[in-house]
This record gives structure tokens, C-alpha cells and sequence, in this order.
């Protein structure tokens, strides 16, 4: 743990939030001034060099989304900052924001440069807004600086960044679901293509782009992509931010490089499991990734080390999961989840999620049929990669996943009638129970 | 109309829709001041854009009358410049957003799988007996709301309630009855508020 943060360096410390803290003690705006000096093109490339992948779930190759980004038009572009965090376990943009807000700030001014638009909304929870006060009171602050607004650092640039309050809906963090909100309306998704990068925001060329990711943007720009793609594993490189929730003694976000492990992030970082308690399993990324085994612990945090272990590091929203969970509970809290949430376009998905749900509350109820596990499979596997967007496949793993690694607590709940594991942190009466 | 020649014509069994109708309400105008607040938003969008600013303009109209009634929706539509339709369809997706009164404190108790596992089952358990009320409902003396809300994204402060715009962290259900008490009497000053500041560790 001899990794020194940078994206939460001294977020503990008083005033870690304003602009003079920002400037003062960690370097503040110097990446946007050094931006400024280079050719859009040649930023892009630098961020291209640097390896950086998106951190909002995707692990999309960032200089690549910009190039991307439609060149040649008369249209206005913008930069979309998608501060939706609602993906269930992930809780590091609210750190990001609430702590280190300038960094953002800066991320955005660079990345408009980059791509040459005017214009970044960042599109926040509707519940974030106790963040979003501290955000747009910085953002007052960073143009009063002359940070932000027209004629940046005396450079001819101009730049605005507004915040744009969501207001209750996981959906909208998927890419076009939030740009559709961001034009007020429903946030449901587009068919792709075309992509943001053609036709976004007001069918204008549009990059969206997580918190994390354009935090880690003025970073780069200061420090070179050869010392980002230094830290952690090829391929995989730079400062991470991870969540760990669950039962665990210490749970928080940890920034640590890609390179760690998931033992050493539970059992040093969140200090282990909590009451002593035996470790069952742990999902790796958010609700919606696969879950790993005890003898997968080994490991390493990356994109492409989870995808490897059999699941994906999504946004890094670790849950970890002592020996009183019940599996089948575990499908049915998730998917209740996901059939509040699915926006309704789509048949698979809007009937998909409502059926499991259903399903799953018969079985851990007690009232489950042998041939109601058949069943879960099939509407799962009719969900899968039949859906308008992501949400449909993430939606099915938590069932398909724990069917398949814990299969028998399916069985023993189906042959004995009841919950098998009915743990004490459970509600005491059905109703608020879940069935 | 049938489908199909042998589909029974049976609207009330197929053809029922699950709109309601908001409550008409009073007429409703913005004060002067969240008439300003709204102009200083809508200036945020390209001029022929204004809809972007439904959902700060949904919000403002909230907070002056406490939920949106139609003549609220209307409002919002004249100022966006687009249909009541359009604004009512904006207010049924969104979670946040009440067509019918609530509390002074709406408890959102946060009950995906994070806080689940610390409790919130049991969290919102207690609420509702202490309060003698189901989730989705009010009390009589209209003091409090329970509604059961998904993961609000500091699952490491778990079991989160949200209090209107304000956040109660760690809520154990052993200290249930003592902080619903203690709203009562002290307000939102019972609240944790957003202990991230605390709590981060490096
Ligand atoms: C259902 C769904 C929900 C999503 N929610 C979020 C979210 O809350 N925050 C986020 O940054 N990305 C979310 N994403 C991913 C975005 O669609 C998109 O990939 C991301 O914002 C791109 O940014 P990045 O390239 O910087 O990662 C979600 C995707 C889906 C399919
Ligand atoms: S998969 Fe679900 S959330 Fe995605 S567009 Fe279809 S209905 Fe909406
Ligand atoms: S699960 Fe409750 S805040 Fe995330």
C-alpha cells in the first residue's frame, strides 16, 4: 500500500473543496493552462497515448470516444458529464464531486477544448443535491477566476459548464437515456447508431464522459500519458477509484492502481470481513456484473483481470458478501431493483425484469415450483442480447449468476418451502421481507 | 376495437390505463423569485432548447407548493413554451417528482442491496411501526412520509435515508425510534447530513 492518491489526495483535509485549496496545494489549473497551449488534436492524442479508459462502467478507450466526435459540421459540440452514479455499490463521483470538485471542473474546460465545444453540462442525480450545491458554488468561483467563461487565461477560448439536476431515474445514466433527459424528456434510450459522437445532445456531436474519467483528464495533461500508463497494468493504467460496500469492516472508496488485488482490497483497504465473518462472494463492479467465488480473490482489480476471472470491473462498486446472505434474497433485492428501473421501451426488458422479480419473490417465499427455476432461466436468456440497451443483460445477471454458482440454495428453497438462510439483518415480517 | 374477430371486446378488462389524472389544484403562477431562478436556468440551454429546463422548472413549482398539481404542470408548459402533455409525461417518469401532498420530512429509505445488507429491511420496518404507516403513505399528523427509494449512492454509509433534500447516514433500525423522535422535536438538525467529509479515508 505504498501508493501515494492523487484523484483523493487530501480530501480529508479542511477546505479540500475550494478553489484556493485547489490551486494552492494541489496544482490546480495548470493542466488546463498547459492545454491551452497545445493543438486539440495533439491533446486527444496525448490522452489516446495515455491508455485512459472510461470509469463509468464500459472501460471504453476515452481518446478514442473523442476522435470520434464529428469535425467537420457547422453544429455546436458538447461534453456531457454523466454524474448520474446510480449504478447499485458505486459511490466514488460523489467523493469526486463533493471533495475534489475543481478537478472536475478543470477536466471539463480541457476536454471541451479538446474536442472543441463551448459547452459541458454535467447531468447529476436528483439526489446528489447536497453535492451539487458545493459544485455550482465552485463553478462561481472558477469563473470569477477566470477559469471558466469567455476568453479563458486570456487565450480566446471560451467555456461554459452548467449542472443539470436529474431527478430520480438509474436510466438516465445510460448515455443517450441522459441526453434524452438532459433535452427534458423521459430518459429512455436511442437506438445506436448514430452514436452521441454524431448525433448527441440536440443532435449535435456530443462526448459522454463519467466523473472519474474527466477528473483523470487534467492529470494526464500535466503529468504526460507515459506516467499514467506507468501506474498499474498495461493496458489498465492510472489512479482508480474503488467502492467497497457490503459486510465489510471499513467500507469506503479506496483509490489504489488497477494492479491490486480484490483479496488485498477487502482484507487491507476495507479492513475485512466484518464481525469475522466467513466471505461467500463478492460482486465485483456493480449490481450488474457476474459474482466471483473465494478462490477468485487473487484477482487483480483491472478491466481486463476481472473480464478474465469471469466478470467485469464495471464501476468498480465492490460488494462483498459474508456467509448470512441468501443468494436467492440476493436476485430478488437486485431485481426488484431492475424492474423499478427499467424505462419500459422494451418488451424483453419492461415484461423480463417484472416476471423474474416475481418469480424470484414466489421462491424465496416458500411458494416456488420445481419448474420455476427453468422458467428464470428462460425469461433471463430471453432478456439477454435482446434489448435496447445494456440494462437488459444486467438486469438477468444477478439471476442467471447466482443459478449458476449457487444453484442448490435455489433447490433447497423450492424442496423445504422457506428460506434456507433467513439472516437477522432481515425485515421480521413478510411485507417488508419482499414477498 | 378487437384485434381480432374472435378477441372478446372487453375494455374494461384490456382497455384500462393506469393514468390518473393530478389533482387540478389551484391557479398557480412562480413567485418573482422563482420566476428569476427559473430565467437564470433556461439561459443555461441554446434559446430554442427551453425544454431542457423542464425538470429545474418541475422542481421550482415542487418546492413553492410542496407537489405538482395540473394547473403547476401548466404553468411550467406555458413557460417552457410545449404542452402540458409533454410536462405531465416528464412528471410520471421520474421518481422524484409527488402529485400528491406529503410530509414535512419524506423518509427515503434507501433498500437495494448495499443497505439491505446492513439492515434497511429492517430500517424501514421500524419506521412504518413507529409511525403506524405502509410505505407510500403519510401520517395523519402529516409529519412524516415513508417511501422505499433505490441505492442513493453512498452504499459505504449504509443504511441511507434521504430526508427531502437532506441525507440521514448509518441509521441503524435499533435507533429508529429515537431519531424519528428526535425529527420531531429537533428537526432537520437531527440529520447526519453527508458525513463523506469525516469519514473518507485516503
Ligand atoms: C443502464 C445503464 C446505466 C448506466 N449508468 C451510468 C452511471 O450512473 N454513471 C456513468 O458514468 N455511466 C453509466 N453508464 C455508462 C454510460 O452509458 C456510458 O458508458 C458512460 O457514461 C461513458 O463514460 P466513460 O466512457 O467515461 O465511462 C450506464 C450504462 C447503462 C447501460
Ligand atoms: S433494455 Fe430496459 S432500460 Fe434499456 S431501453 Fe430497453 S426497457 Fe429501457
Ligand atoms: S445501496 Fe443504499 S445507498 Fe447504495
Amino acid at each position: 500500500m505504498a501508493y501515494e492518491p492523487i484523484l483523493t489526495s487530501q480530501i480529508d483535509q479542511p477546505g479540500s473543496s475550494t478553489l484556493d485549496f485547489y490551486v494552492q496545494r494541489r496544482r490546480g489549473y495548470e493542466g488546463l493552462r498547459k492545454a491551452l497551449t497545445l493543438q486539440p488534436n495533439d491533446l486527444i492524442e496525448q490522452v489516446k497515448a495515455s491508455g485512459l479508459r472510461g470509469r463509468g462502467g464500459a472501460g471504453f478507450p476515452t481518446g478514442l470516444k473523442w476522435q470520434f466526435v464529428l469535425k467537420d459540421t457547422p453544429k455546436p459540440k458538447y461534453i456531457c458529464c454523466n454524474a448520474d452514479e446510480s449504478e447499485p455499490g458505486t459511490f466514488k463521483d460523489h467523493v469526486l464531486m463533493e471533495r475534489n470538485p475543481h478537478l472536475l471542473i478543470e477536466g471539463c474546460a480541457i476536454s471541451c477544448y479538446a474536442i472543441g465545444a463551448k459547452v459541458a453540462y454535467i447531468y447529476i442525480r436528483g439526489e446528489f443535491y447536497h453535492v451539487q450545491q458545493i459544485l455550482e458554488a465552485e463553478i462561481e468561483k472558477a469563473y470569477k477566476a477566470g477559469f471558466l467563461g469567455k476568453n479563458i487565461l486570456g487565450t480566446g477560448f471560451d467555456c461554459d459548464v452548467f449542472v443539470h439536476r436529474g431527478a430520480g431515474a438509474y436510466e438516465a445514466g445510460e448515455e443517450t437515456a441522459l441526453i434524452e433527459s438532459l433535452e427534458g424528456k423521459r430518459a429512455q434510450p436511442r437506438i445506436k447508431p448514430p452514436f452521441p459522437a454524431v448525433a448527441g445532445l440536440y443532435q449535435c456531436p456530443t462526448a459522454v464522459n463519467n466523473v472519474e474519467t474527466l477528473c483523470n483528464v487534467p492529470l494526464i495533461v500535466l503529468n504526460g500519458p507515459e506516467w499514467f500508463s506507468a501506474i498499474g497494468p498495461e493496458k489498465n493504467g492510472g489512479p482508480k477509484l474503488f467502492c467497497i460496500s457490503g459486510h465489510v469492516k471499513k467500507p469506503g472508496v479506496y483509490e489504489a492502481p488497477m494492479s491490486t488485488t480484490l483479496r488485498e482490497l477487502v482484507y487491507d483497504y476495507a479492513g475485512g470481513m466484518l464481525d469475522d465473518r466467513p466471505f461467500k462472494a463478492i460482486i465485483p463492479g456493480g449490481s450488474s456484473v457476474p459474482l466471483l467465488l473465494p478462490d477468485q480473490l487473487d484477482t487483480p482489480a483491472s478491466f481486463d483481470g476481472v473480464q478474465k476471472a469471469g466478470s467485469l470491473l464495471g464501476s468498480a462498486g465492490l460488494i462483498v458478501l459474508n456467509d448470512t446472505v441468501c443468494m436467492v434474497w440476493l436476485a430478488m433485492n437486485l431485481l426488484h431493483f431492475y424492474r423499478h428501473e427499467s424505462c419500459g421501451k422494451c418488451t424483453p426488458c419492461r415484461e423480463g425484469t417484472n416476471w423474474l422479480s416475481q418469480l424470484l419473490e414466489r421462491i424465496e417465499s416458500g411458494e416456488g415450483r420445481p419448474k420455476d427455476l427453468d422458467l428464470l432461466f428462460g425469461v433471463s436468456n430471453n432478456i439477454v442480447g435482446k434489448t435496447l440497451c445494456a440494462f437488459g443483460d444486467a438486469a438477468a445477471t444477478p439471476v442467471l449468476s447466482t443459478m449458476k454458482l449457487f444453484r442448490a440454495e435455489y433447490e433447497a428453497h423450492v424442496r423445504e418451502g422457506r428460506c434456507t438462510l433467513p439472516a437477522e439483518w432481515r425485515a421480521k415480517h413478510p411485507v417488508f421481507a419482499g414477498h | 376495437m378487437s384485434f381480432h374477430p374472435q378477441m372478446e371486446y372487453a375494455p374494461a378488462k384490456f382497455h384500462k390505463s393506469a393514468r390518473t389524472l393530478a389533482e387540478q389544484g389551484p391557479a398557480f403562477a412562480y413567485t418573482p423569485e422563482n420566476q428569476a431562478r427559473f430565467d437564470e436556468n433556461v439561459a443555461h440551454y441554446p434559446p430554442d432548447q427551453r425544454k431542457s429546463a423542464v425538470l429545474y422548472a418541475l422542481y421550482l413549482a415542487q418546492s413553492q407548493q410542496g407537489y405538482l398539481t395540473a394547473s403547476a404542470m401548466s404553468h411550467v408548459a406555458q413557460q417552457i413554451g410545449c404542452s402540458a402533455a409533454e410536462v405531465e409525461d416528464v412528471v410520471s417518469y421520474y421518481t422524484m417528482f409527488f402529485t400528491k401532498p406529503v410530509g414535512t420530512y419524506v423518509l427515503n429509505v434507501c433498500r437495494t442491496l448495499s443497505c439491505a445488507l446492513l439492515g434497511a429491511e429492517r430500517v424501514t420496518e421500524e419506521i412504518s411501526a413507529a409511525l403506524n404507516i405502509k410505505p407510500g403513505e403519510t401520517d395523519p399528523t402529516g409529519t412524516f412520509t415513508l417511501i422505499e427509494v433505490e441505492c442513493l449512492g453512498a452504499c459505504d454509509r449504509a443504511p441511507v435515508v434521504m430526508v427531502n433534500d437532506d441525507w440521514h447516514e448509518r441509521l441503524g433500525p435499533d435507533q429508529v425510534r429515537e431519531f424519528i423522535e428526535n425529527v420531531r422535536t429537533r428537526g432537520a438538525a437531527a440529520f447526519t447530513g453527508c458525513h463523506l467529509h469525516k469519514e473518507v479515508k485516503a
